[in-house]
């Protein structure tokens, strides 16, 4: 098997799993009990929120580990909208993670105005155009850093200052559930006041994330007892995943460089392969600066990406026609409308997205299987069109 | 014997290796994202989650579409209180149109009671039910308690503290009869006394891996359907969990919750009986050898793997680290690194000095005699130990009432 | 939480825990705290005649840092004379025992004893005339 659709998930690191073993084990303890064995489990938890505060050059007690970027969205947003009683603007991008964007429906009910901001054709913010819609009441800005479709990656610097430069007291929360361990990143430099993640997007275990605040930030917790996280998260702590979270957050900080070589190169390879093979497929975004190394969103005419995923996942290769949240569905996807793609174009959409154990090899059989279905799925269609 | 000996089975479990094992495969190998509906590494994810939530909903006595994943009994517990609380305050039509008030004892655990606490100050009002001296809430309060505002009563099956069961079956009856919801915080229930959602007229139950053999970080809310009760979700987004829940569903974790489900059911009647045998060994090596010790909360209505037992004259934090080599707690872990005595021992009304001497032993699936020996002699030891070091000890020898003292609080 | 070396230390092996004769002349009580705050301590110090510290004990129910805090001080009390005791300062406790913010009372504990046992001593010599 061919799995090529890590912006839904990834396997753990077998070296990650192998350090949190230990936790699901003798180090079991509860990290609130005052005796050794918790005590054993305060220093798993300690020690994870060490490393990932390391990959994100933060101090420790900026982070507030969740059960995954979902919950981390929602205690970034709805914790400042409950703050500010639901009144008031939310600014954000057309192109964010459906999750957030239903989220943003909800602020919406509750009474507050949001703004969508568009992009342009490469799936590009211009900061700008944030700039331009903020308001008097706006009250959080919420601009995701990688998408999750293309990997285009927002200049959340730019935004983030001139949001503050706007007013100080805005804050800017985004959404890195994809950039994270990808793509170096430095919280301070970034300037926004909130970050979410996701360890299983980075080689960590599924059911933990984390939200990265800003020391002065307030935000009204969204669960309540027991006063764990310094109050922001109630909640016995996840300690085996948060352990796991930290190994992976430092997997990560020590191949980042190298790794988004390796990939890099792979998705030149892979990219110019079908290129070459298919003259009239687009690869969304491929004109941005910055583009995650390991996501590749196809658009071929005429095809229909459902389709080329069924037939790809018959030949053994995982790949995905959207987001993993919203798969299954036949509407087109809104990220490539919001970049001005047509709806039929927009739904010929095949996302590849590689990740630690992808290899040249998985490429290739990628690559090959793909031409040969667009060829195939052509020829079932071309009589048709020609009758 | 492993050292020190574990005996804090209330503040949570240690893992099954059958549990561990049942997970192992599904972190590097079976990676899927269960959402994932375009490959079969989805395919499989989703069925073992699937799987996991057939588990659940037995041992519950449930259907499995009445059961929700969460992070643990934590969030189960909010995602019930506020979720029904705001939904039905704002969006119930009817009958049910604008009620704002619940209804919950005071020795429940601090996820409830801080959930509670927060919603007061959305408005809503919320009767804290005192409880009897044995720690069991009276039928009676909680009937005089129900108004025509009241929404929901939340009781806890079980107590983390002092591990006595409440009446649930008579709970669930009045509820039902009064039309008010029921919801149950099962954390220490669960796999330790028989549950029925049907039986005991539960509209709302939390449950936590953890504390069940389980892994820590994942939990489940039973959410009934008929008839049906509505909640607002507290995390919005993918849509997961019929909406109830949005989030990625962690695989590994879900498969061990179920199969910790799964071996509780099928071994729980043996393991009461065994472990009841230990405790019941444990309190009669303890009284038989020290004079002055008291157990807190009724002993007939508990769970079989819990007793809390105040030493007289010696402070529960010494004499936790006279013991070090055995693992318990004083006061809930949730809230011992304060100094505050229990507040579930004072509702029991047992005088503060008295909650200062407390101590929680809780026994379960890998406790053994030899253990149970040990913690006697040792807890014996250090009692003696300690009492020689007391002032207040030298003054009972004495004859001194320390109640007819006036102390100068500090 | 871990407990600091030096607590260990003193809350296994206390120094001088017993008691005094207290209806002594010669002997100086201080009992302080309250059992429902979760901390009681009694000091006892015997002063000779040159107004010296010559034996200290103490009783301590409390936890490992009251019961440390009060072994502690009774090691410093001997040799030194009521006004030098009266120096003794429950920072210095705090300090010596490297005591974490939540644990700082039981310091304060062990300064309030020595302070009540020496008014108690002075108090008793003065009603002697």
């Amino acid at each position: 098997m061919v799995y090529l659709d890590h912006n839904a998930t990834s396997p753990v690191l077998p070296q990650v799993l192998e350090g949190m073993l230990p936790f699901f084990a003798e180090q079991a303890g509860n990290p609130s009990s005052v005796h050794r064995s918790g005590r054993g489990a305060r220093q798993g938890v300690d020690e994870g929120r060490r490393r990932l505060a390391a990959l994100l050059a933060v101090h420790e007690s900026q982070i507030v580990f969740t059960s995954g970027g979902t919950e981390a969205n929602n205690l970034a947003l709805m914790g400042c909208a409950a703050r500010r009683r639901f009144q008031g603007h939310v600014v954000i991008s057309a192109v964010e993670h459906a999750s957030l964007l239903k989220l943003c429906e909800r602020l919406n009910r509750c009474g507050m105005a949001v703004t969508q901001v568009g992009v342009d054709d490469q799936g590009r913010l211009s900061p700008e155009a944030v700039q331009a819609v903020l308001r008097q009441d706006t009250v959080l800005v919420s601009i995701l850093h990688a998408n999750n479709e293309t990997g285009v990656i927002q200049p959340l610097e730019e935004i983030a200052q001139l949001c503050h430069h706007h007013s100080p007291a805005i804050p800017v929360h985004t959404d890195a559930v994809q950039s994270v361990g990808k793509v170096p990143i430095c919280f301070g430099r970034l300037g926004v006041d909130m970050l979410s993640l996701s360890a299983h997007k980075f080689g960590g275990p599924k059911g933990v994330g984390a939200l990265v605040v800003e020391h002065a930030l307030g935000l009204e917790p969204l669960l309540l007892g027991g006063g764990q996280e310094r109050g922001r998260r109630a909640g016995t702590e996840n300690v085996p995943s948060i352990v796991g979270c930290g190994l992976a957050a430092q997997w990560a900080q020590e191949t980042l460089a190298e790794e988004g070589r390796r990939l890099r190169h792979l998705q030149q390879t892979l990219e110019g392969r079908i290129q070459t093979a298919i003259p009239d497929s687009v690869i969304l975004g491929q004109q941005a600066e910055t583009r995650l190394a390991n996501t590749s969103a196809i658009l071929v005419p005429g095809i229909h990406g459902e389709t080329v995923v069924m037939n790809l996942d018959l030949e053994g290769i995982a790949v995905s026609s959207g987001s993993a949240c919203s798969s299954g569905r036949s509407q087109p996807s809104h990220v490539p409308v919001a970049m001005g793609v047509s709806a039929e174009l927009a739904t010929s959409m095949v996302r590849v997205s590689l990740g630690w154990n992808s290899t040249a090899v998985d490429v290739d059989r990628f690559v090959v299987s793909f031409v040969s279905v667009i060829k195939r799925l052509r020829q079932l269609s071309a009589p048709a069109t020609q009758a | 014997m492993k050292h020190p000996v574990y005996m804090d089975y209330q503040g949570t479990t240690p893992m099954d290796p059958r549990v561990l094992e049942a997970m192992l495969p599904w972190f590097v190998e079976k990676f899927g994202n269960p959402a994932s509906r375009s490959h079969a590494y989805g395919w499989e994810a989703e069925q073992a989650v699937e799987e996991a939530r057939e588990q659940v909903a037995r041992i519950l006595g449930a259907d499995s579409r009445e059961i929700v994943f969460t992070s643990g009994a934590t969030e189960s517990d909010n995602l019930a209180i506020q979720g029904a609380a705001r939904f039905y305050r704002r969006e119930a039509s009817g009958a049910d149109k604008g009620r704002h008030h619940l209804i919950t004892p005071v020795t429940e655990h601090k996820a409830v009671l801080d959930t509670c606490r927060h919603l007061e100050a959305e408005g809503f009002t919320v009767t804290y039910l005192p409880v009897q001296k044995n720690g069991l809430v009276e039928l009676e309060a909680l009937e005089a308690a129900i108004t025509d505002e009241t929404l929901l009563v939340s009781i806890m099956a079980a107590n983390n503290e002092i591990g006595v069961v409440q009446p649930l079956m008579e709970i669930g009856r009045l509820c039902r009869k009064k039309k008010v919801l029921f919801h149950c915080d099962a954390a220490q229930g669960v796999g330790k006394i028989p549950l029925d959602v049907e039986a005991m007229q539960i509209d709302l139950l939390s449950l936590s891996g953890h504390k069940i053999y389980g892994p820590k970080g994942v939990g489940a809310l039973y959410v009934r359907r008929r008839p049906r009760v509505r909640l607002k979700p507290l995390f919005h987004g993918g849509g997961h969990e019929r909406g109830m829940r949005s989030g990625t569903l962690p695989t590994p974790l879900l498969v061990g919750l179920g199969k910790a489900c799964a071996l509780a059911m099928e071994e729980m009647e043996e393991e009461n009986r065994r472990v009841l045998g230990l405790r019941e060994q444990l309190v009669q090596g303890i009284l038989s050898q020290l004079t002055h010790v008291e157990v807190n909360g009724d002993l007939q209505h508990r769970l079989p793997g819990n007793v809390n037992i105040s030493f007289g004259y010696v402070e529960g934090e010494s004499l936790m680290m006279a013991i070090k080599e055995v693992a318990v707690s004083s006061g809930s872990a949730c809230t011992s690194a304060s100094l505050e005595p229990s507040y579930v021992l004072r509702a029991l009304g047992v005088s503060e000095a008295q909650a200062h001497t407390s101590i929680r032993f809780g026994l379960g699936r890998f406790t053994t005699q030899e253990e149970v020996n040990f913690v006697v002699q040792t807890v014996v030891q250090a009692v003696n130990r300690l009492r020689e070091m007391s002032p207040l000890w030298e003054m009972a020898q004495d004859g001194v009432d320390i109640n007819s003292i006036q102390w100068d609080a500090h | 939480m871990a407990y600091n070396e030096r607590v260990l230390d003193h809350y296994e092996n206390p120094r001088n825990v017993g008691s005094l004769d207290k209806n002594d002349p010669q002997v100086g009580t201080g009992m302080v705290g309250a059992p429902a705050c979760g901390d009681v301590m009694k000091l006892q110090i015997r002063v000779d005649d040159q107004g010296v510290i010559s034996e200290a004990k103490f009783k301590t129910f409390g936890c490992g840092s009251a019961i440390a805090s009060s072994s502690l001080v009774t090691e410093w009390l001997k040799g030194k004379s009521l006004d030098e005791a009266l120096l003794i300062k429950n920072q210095q406790v705090a300090e010596e025992l490297a005591l974490p913010p939540v644990k700082i009372h039981c310091s304060v504990l062990a300064e309030d004893a020595i302070k009540t046992a020496v008014a108690d001593y002075r108090q008793k010599q003065k009603s002697m005339g």
